[in-house]
């Protein structure tokens, strides 16, 4: 166009981007609120109420059995001092911590990270393979992985005492924590693995390349190109695998909490408490903790995924 | 540079020096990793191999060929039924969150309800939170006071409860990703609201659901503790808890039963995810367990 | 078969945007109708409004001699070919064009019938089986427009019908698609961004902006007597050079030079008027010797368009595009005269943009 040719007047309107409408099919509001009500009423009363159901019930005497299960009664916070005040408390949180951070935080991502970075290069049978087998112990119902474990740990025929030559060593007696922190990363290693295989893919190669060709070692290459690459997957893995582990309730399947609580891990210590124990009240008081640290793990995982849109 | 040859001695040396330090390294990298191969296998061998032996003990050996096991396994009351168990709630809990899910999801999609992807965000934050470990107390409380213990309903709606969020949420996101002008086209014709779903949405969305209608089944078909915590008796049981059961209190566990029963009972989700695995990639292990 | 009629038409969005404001316009049965316009200038929200898809806010509607305005989409007797055709995908070609059919409870074994006959006539033979991802973007075209004809609507409706074309294949279904309208003589509405496309294939056009109509006409009418400066600037492939002028004794001053008003605006002008003077390029002569009424000029770009070229050439202080036939073509620099051609020179409104006379 040429310089003096008239432009349209001013007051030129923008057009409106083109909307559609969004009722395509003629469903009307009403007949999609009777589309969407079932599913929020089950979710409503099976999800949604039990957690609120928590904070009442936390506040009562409620007992499985005997009087209290008949008329319970308010006791306000009584359950919260005595679950306070319980060193039985302490030490399952204690235990828990100890669990979250060595299987979960350290062992599932460390080596997920380390099984994702060593099949990265290769193909054909052996990367199938290795990544089958981390697969199918995640794949696997949990009460046979466990039962796997029982007999891989067996204290008289066990395989693990027959490789090691150590006929007769009680490992879930002598070492239960470290029993079942080993089992929970075989366990749940295969979600670290995928992440920061699909990660460590997306990771473009003329970054890399242009590492070795500075020289960077491969350790070098690791954290100056490959970790800040994949930050925002380190993250999202570490909370997922925290809210996940601190849940898990798969490890009361090998030792049932025991021997003598040392793998009485918060689950398996509500559990205990509540239902073989009979005391509901109590066990929806720790109940009612264990949803408050669930949701400050999972508010820290929104900040981190909207930060990450943002971006 | 110049054209004299490169293969002065410190060049070499260096190079060298630096080959062996990589050699080394790469090596006890292999070495790390095949001991963690191998912690993999151990177990997931003997899933394998011990149901085949005529005398399988609890370590790992070359077994004795026999199918011997199956056959047994199979005059076992319980095992069978535990299976059918199984599959009554991971079909039942499919058919109710796949059907709910689909319909909410389809109106979600296409409806400007206020405060919708709100909803859809605050839904999916609590089926995260209220995990069936934290919400077993309150949870095993409301269905007793319905008088559902040891009933499959109350287990198939605890199910369905902590697994429609996420249906639902991916289902929206399907149902997102359909072309309106389909529905528009059928709608131009004087097809009514349900006509179009069922001539043209629910057909144009059948990958979605079939993907869905798997995920859930697998997702129930594991699950341990709630129908742990909500059935009594031992002919409801599903196989997930008959399993526990089985190596807790038969006294003498039967080796010969369990390892079948064990392996018959993960065949069909390993099966199933290794025919998925090659459609839809890391999307199902990343909602196969949470 | 039915006429269009459109009273007052208001289209608005929540928030009060205003996709459609104020739209009267007249279809006549049978007639081929093009909505030409920018994007986003309410076209295609027209569209479908008469096709039932949008709710229409204020006005009405009348299709035939019913008043359609609230009624469903289903009940109107159109039919619409989407841009992107919306062929169902689980469907096979028989059962897309049967769709409609398959509603209106025809049996199978008819209307499959139906179908095949009504693919036959669109050369769809043999592909009846086929489903739409196997068929080329040309025959996915001809399939939804078959599907679209197969119920004998009284209004077609085609949403940029040939936008999803390769550009060799859209000249063959243009004349395609004029064949078809005019054997089947049904009112059809089309919408485009592409005024060729609309000169080539309508019998009226409707040029639209903002949501607000600019002219209905012919495409002889809205190319040589467009309403106002938009629809001289949309219309055309060069765009009308449109220069600012002042009435000066009763002659035109356009710059340095000045130009006799164009006939019979002589009445409606009055001294010193801020006015636009519109010529299009290809009236335009370029000539190398002086003659009565040429403007001195000087060639700055040239641009080669095959069978002809497009100048941009200096007069004065203003710039005009000129076509030049391809054995004239002078080379930037030349000194030369530009003769317009009187009796297509057009006279706007500065203010109010519309054409005087």
């Amino acid at each position: 166009m040429t310089s003096s040719t008239v432009t349209p007047p001013a007051g030129r309107v923008t057009a409106p981007r083109r909307r559609r409408a969004d009722d395509v099919a003629g469903l009307g509001k009403a007949r999609a609120g009777l589309f969407v009500a079932p599913a929020l009423i089950i979710i409503g009363i099976f999800l949604l109420f039990p957690a609120v159901w928590t904070v009442w019930l936390g506040m009562t005497d409620y007992r499985l059995t005997g009087l209290q299960a008949a008329s319970p009664e308010f006791v306000g916070l009584e359950n919260y001092t005595e679950a306070l005040t319980d060193p039985a408390f302490w030490n399952s949180l204690w235990l828990t911590l100890i669990f979250v951070v060595a299987s979960g935080i350290v062992g599932q991502t460390l080596i997920g990270f380390g099984l994702a970075w060593s099949v990265r290069n290769i193909t054909g049978w052996v990367k199938a393979l290795i990544e089958g087998l981390v697969l199918a112990a995640w794949v696997i119902p949990a009460s046979v992985a466990s039962f796997l474990w029982l007999a891989l740990l067996d204290r008289r025929t066990g395989t693990v005492n027959a490789l090691l030559g150590t006929e007769g060593a009680a490992w879930l007696i002598d070492h239960p924590m470290e029993a079942i922190i080993l089992f929970n990363i075989w366990v749940g290693t295969a979600f670290s693995m995928q992440l920061f295989s699909s990660a460590l893919s997306a990771v473009p190669p003329s970054q890399i390349e242009s590492a070795k060709m500075v020289g960077a070692s491969g350790w070098q290459q690791l954290r100056d190109v490959i970790v800040p690459n994949i930050k925002g997957h380190i993250l999202t893995n570490t909370l997922l695998i925290t809210l996940w582990t601190f849940n898990t309730f798969t490890p009361y399947l090998v030792t049932a909490g025991g021997p003598n609580g040392k793998t009485e891990i918060l689950s398996v210590y509500i559990y205990e408490t509540a239902i073989p124990g009979g005391q509901l009240g109590l066990g929806a008081a720790i109940s009612l903790i264990m949803l408050l640290i669930n949701l400050v793990i999972a508010l820290g995982y929104v900040r981190v995924a909207q930060g990450r849109r943002k971006r | 540079m110049t054209a004299t040859p490169a293969k002065t001695g410190p060049v070499t040396s260096v190079a060298r020096n630096r080959t062996v330090r990589q050699y080394v390294a790469r090596v006890l990298f292999a070495v790390l990793m095949t001991l963690v191969g191998v912690l993999f296998a151990l177990p997931m061998v003997w899933l394998v191999l011990a149901p085949f032996d005529a005398t399988p003990t609890l370590s790992l050996e070359w077994p004795d060929w026999t199918l011997d096991n199956f056959a047994r396994l199979a005059e076992n009351p319980y095992a069978l039924r535990s299976i059918g168990n199984s599959l009554i709630l991971g079909v039942g809990t499919m058919v109710i969150v796949v059907g709910l899910g689909a319909l909410a999801a389809y109106a979600m999609s296409r409806i400007r309800i206020p405060g919708r992807d709100g909803i859809l965000y605050a839904l999916l934050l609590l089926s995260s939170i209220v995990t069936g470990t934290a919400a077993m107390v309150p949870t095993f409380q409301i269905i007793t006071q319905l008088g559902l213990i040891n009933n499959y309903v109350g287990v198939l709606l605890v199910l369905a409860g902590g697994i429609l969020p996420t249906v639902i949420f991916i289902l929206k996101d399907f149902m997102d990703s359909i072309p309106k002008s389909y529905e528009e086209s059928a709608r131009l014709y004087g097809a009514g609201p349900f006509r179009i779903l069922r001539d043209v949405v629910a057909p144009i969305a059948r990958p979605g659901l079939a993907f869905i209608s798997i995920w859930t089944i697998v997702q129930v078909w594991g699950n341990f503790l709630v129908p742990f915590i909500l059935l009594r008796s031992p002919d409801l049981q599903p196989a997930a808890v008959l399993m526990y059961t089985f190596y807790t209190e038969s006294g003498q566990a039967d080796l010969r039963l369990i390892s079948t029963f064990a392996l018959l009972f993960s065949a069909p989700v390993l099966i199933i995810y290794f025919v998925v695995n090659r459609r839809y990639g890391f999307r199902f292990h990343g909602g196969i367990k949470s | 078969m039915a006429g269009i009629t459109a009273t007052q038409l208001v289209k608005e969005y929540p928030g009060g945007v205003r996709g459609v404001d104020e739209v009267d316009v007249e279809i006549r049965d049978g007639e081929f109708f093009a909505l030409l316009g920018p994007s986003g200038c309410g076209k295609t929200t027209l569209l479908r409004s008469i096709a039932g898809l949008e709710a229409i806010t204020s006005g009405s509607l009348v299709i035939g001699d019913r008043d359609v305005t609230n009624a469903e989409p289903g009940v109107r007797g159109v039919a619409m070919v989407f841009q992107d055709y919306a062929l169902f995908p689980h469907m096979d070609v028989g059962d897309n064009i049967a769709y409609p059919l398959r509603i209106k409870r025809v049996k199978r074994d008819e209307r499959r019938g139906t179908a095949a006959k009504v693919a036959d006539g669109l050369s769809l033979q043999g592909l009846i089986e086929r489903r739409p991802g196997q068929l080329s973007g040309g025959q996915q075209q001809r399939v939804a427009l078959a599907r679209a004809v197969a119920t004998r609507p009284d209004v077609l409706l085609l949403d940029e019908p040939l936008s999803n074309l390769d550009a060799r294949l859209r000249l063959e279904a243009r004349t395609f698609l004029k064949e078809l309208q005019r054997d089947l003589g049904v009112t059809t509405v089309f919408v485009t961004h592409d005024q060729a496309e609309a000169l080539a294939l309508a019998d009226r056009i409707a040029v639209m902006r903002a949501g607000k109509l600019q002219q209905i006409g012919t495409p002889r009418e809205v190319f040589q007597r467009p309403n106002n400066t938009f629809v001289a600037g949309f219309i055309g492939s060069n765009p009308m050079n449109l220069l600012p002028a002042q009435v000066r004794e009763s002659r035109l001053a356009v710059g340095d030079a000045t130009v006799s008003l164009p006939p019979g605006t002589e009445q409606l002008v009055r001294e010193g008027q801020d006015v636009v003077w519109g010529i299009r390029p290809e009236y335009v002569r370029w000539v190398t010797a002086e003659e009565a009424g040429a403007i001195p000029a000087e060639v700055s770009v040239v641009e080669n368009l095959g069978a002809s070229v497009l100048i941009v050439v200096n007069a004065g202080d203003r710039k005009l595009q000129v076509a030049v036939p391809e054995d004239q073509e002078p080379a930037p620099g030349d000194r030369g005269w530009i003769v317009p051609q009187l009796s297509k020179t057009l006279l706007f409104d500065a203010e109010t943009t519309e054409r005087i006379g």
